[in-house]
């Protein structure tokens, strides 16, 4: 397995740096349309509802099929991968923010109306850091199955890790296999440790003091 | 492009129906043996701690492993074929089994549990009266949930010599003719859209005791 | 004409080190409604339990119609032995109709019998078949919900019903109404053994034809109505009671 690396390194670091882009690039953009649709549509509770459904059903298409059948539209290459893998985070993350936010205790965001909040200051200074650690495990799944089907992008010349796993299907060898598996699980976790912190810079001080209540309730 | 569906149509519409019969057949088998390990699995899951704990690990593991690095990774020890597809996309079906089963008998509430045994139910009755039907739902979203990820990944364990749907998208790659990508991407995306919203119409059908509340 | 019908002879209870009843002794009569009052903590939802048999006593015997409770089996036992419980417990995937039905069905009866039985049932807690037998339990409110709670209790004719505060969680009017038609029910039914848990002393002198008042997991004072309010037992029964007179007085004002 060294010996692999050591002649094959540059192919990898590159292999492995595309496969963060397409990643990373998708989760962004992805983040960003679910910013946009849930503010513009919190209160219209059944088009949200009609939404994931929608999304739910692209996400139910085979990853596989769907690359391939953006081909026609879009072509081969990366620019193919990253709408797909967009469209598959959009289904998660709108799916796990709406719940977070509509899990968000509803007699605390009676109460900061009755302080005389207005919608949105109830939405950005109660529902949304409530809604925080459900935002960020969204993130997380999404994140984790994105690096997986990554990989089958490979078939439309997009690159990234997937590279190395056809390689080793293609010379019989498990060797190139082994890497793949290995430099996305390890991509993975360090993307997710990355978020992790992020989420605890973001809500340490509160977040244990709440969990302590919780427990002392249970 | 339409032409050239259609002239494919006429022409190999037995191969065709070929793939598509080799696709189902696939899952359903995948689905069955899937079902047999992780409902019992899950069921004691939801009684015993530490299979569940097991269970849970089990997937999370999973989840960071791509999908097609598992269907590739039994090559070298099975070969190719059926039989190293049939065993990896068990394995990939697995835990949203697993999971949903665990989470569906955890959320029957241990009131049902106990007015069913003061009402005279013995393990098996309370089994088959209340936890099983008020588990269902559940259990029928994992089902769902396996079957997409199945129907999915059967596409991708073409390159490992399963056959099926995947065939055709592999074989229009390869020649660069879109013609076979798209019959062949388009039938899986119907395919699993249709388990899918059949799946979504059951299990809201058998939850239809949940929808009107009462409300003043 | 007494025949004891539920005896506790010394019984213990405890969960792990704490002991919540040390030693409890009583015989309940055929045909009685008794009534369990008590705080929280007091023993008498334990108490409650080792009559079906849902737990069981670490010490001391039950006997239930002269047997012991060790000795019977207690899935045929609690077929005949209603159970109502605060939280109601009506199977949320199972109609009105069928939530009545379960202990029937497990006894084998035929369609008919079931289905007239059901009818019968919905009647006597005043709700009208047609209307409700096919509905689901989310469908209706708390104090219907319990007078199903109620129904499906009785569905057997059982020579016995416990009723663990049934309607703790139902508001004062819908708690009233329901206190007064279980005492018809009670008195319709001839020969049927009620025993009644619930921290609501008005509840328990009402209802019960004897009281029995627990604390710490004794019994403070087992007797009728009358003469807990004439003549209290003990001090705890003493404060008790000063709680209710208390409240009379605090309210009392209002009407003068």
């Amino acid at each position: 397995m060294i010996e692999y690396w050591k002649t094959n390194w540059p192919i990898m670091v590159v292999d492995l740096q595309q496969h963060a882009t397409m990643v990373l690039a998708s989760l962004g953009i992805a983040l960003v349309i679910a910013g946009v649709i849930i503010i513009l549509l919190m209160h219209r509770k059944n088009w949200l509802n009609g939404l994931v459904y929608f999304f739910s059903l692209l996400y139910s298409v085979p990853s596989f099929a769907f690359f391939t059948l953006l081909l026609p539209v879009s072509g081969l290459g990366m620019r193919t991968a990253i709408i797909v893998l967009t469209l598959y985070c959009e289904y998660v993350l709108l799916r796990t923010f709406i719940t977070g936010i509509r899990e968000v205790d509803p007699s605390l965001v009676e109460v900061a109306k009755g302080m005389g909040m207005t919608a949105q200051q109830v939405f950005f200074r109660v529902q949304l850091p409530l809604a925080t650690p459900a935002i960020f495990s969204g993130l997380q799944v999404a994140l984790a199955s994105t690096m997986g089907i990554a990989t089958i992008a490979a078939t439309i010349n997009a690159g990234g890790l997937g590279q190395l796993l056809f390689e080793g299907l293609q010379s019989q060898q498990v060797v190139p296999i082994l890497w793949g598996t290995l430099l996305t699980v390890i991509l993975t976790l360090v993307c997710a440790g990355i978020l992790k912190l992020i989420e605890w810079l973001l809500i340490h001080r509160w977040q244990s003091v709440v969990n302590q209540r919780k427990e002392k309730r249970a | 492009m339409l032409t050239q569906i259609i002239h494919y149509f006429q022409t190999d519409s037995s191969q065709y129906w070929l793939y598509v019969w080799q696709h189902i057949y696939l899952s359903l088998i995948t689905l069955s043996i899937a079902m047999i390990i992780a409902l019992p699995l899950g069921y004691i899951g939801s009684r015993i701690k530490t299979v569940a704990a097991f269970c849970t690990a089990f997937a999370q593991v999973l989840r960071i492993i791509p999908s097609l690095a598992l269907l590739f990774l039994l090559i070298p020890f099975i070969g190719t074929g059926m039989l190293p597809a049939l065993i990896a996309l068990v394995i990939l079906a697995l835990p949203s089994l697993l999971i949903n089963t665990i989470l569906g008998f955890n959320e029957v509430s241990l009131l049902y549990e106990e007015v069913g045994t003061a009402l005279g139910m013995d393990r098996r009755q309370l089994r088959r009266q209340v936890e099983i039907p008020l588990a269902l739902p559940y259990i029928l979203n994992g089902i769902k949930l396996a079957l997409v990820e199945i129907i999915a990944s059967a596409t991708l364990a073409t390159y490992i010599g399963a056959g099926g749907l995947g065939t055709l998208i592999f074989t229009g790659l390869g020649l660069y003719d879109m013609t076979y990508v798209v019959i062949g991407g388009v039938s899986v995306a119907i395919l699993s859209l249709l388990s899918m919203i059949g799946f979504d119409f059951l299990i809201r059908r058998i939850q239809r005791y949940d929808r009107a509340s009462y409300s003043i | 004409m007494t025949e004891p019908v539920i005896q506790f002879k010394n019984v213990q209870k405890r969960f792990g080190k704490n002991i919540i009843i040390p030693d409890l002794s009583f015989t309940i009569n055929r045909g009685e409604f008794v009534t369990i009052l008590g705080s929280s903590g007091s023993g008498k939802t334990t108490t409650l339990k080792m009559v079906n048999g849902l737990w069981k006593p670490d010490a001391g015997e039950i006997l239930i119609n002269g047997q012991k409770i060790s000795s019977l089996d207690l899935v045929k036992l609690r077929r005949h032995m209603g159970y109502v419980v605060q939280q109601i417990g009506l199977f949320p995937h199972m109609t009105i109709a069928e939530n009545i039905a379960v202990v029937p069905k497990m006894l084998r009866w035929d369609q008919e019998k079931i289905e007239q039985r059901v009818e019968k049932l919905l009647d006597l807690v005043q709700l009208d078949p047609q209307k409700y037998a096919k509905r689901y339990p989310n469908q209706l409110s708390g104090g219907q919900q319990q007078r199903i709670g109620v129904a499906r209790a009785l569905a057997v004719n059982p020579p016995f019903v416990l009723f663990d505060e049934p309607f703790g969680a139902l508001d004062a009017l819908t708690r009233i109404e329901l206190q007064k038609e279980i005492k018809r029910i009670h008195e319709s039914l001839a020969d049927k053994t009620f025993m009644f848990v619930t921290h609501d002393i008005n509840e328990a002198l009402f209802l019960g034809q004897r009281v029995m008042v627990m604390h710490e997991g004794q019994i403070e004072q087992f007797a009728t109505p009358e003469e807990i309010v004439t003549y209290p037992a003990t001090s705890f029964v003493r404060e008790l009671l000063g709680t209710v007179q208390q409240n009379q007085s605090l309210w009392g004002n209002y009407h003068d």
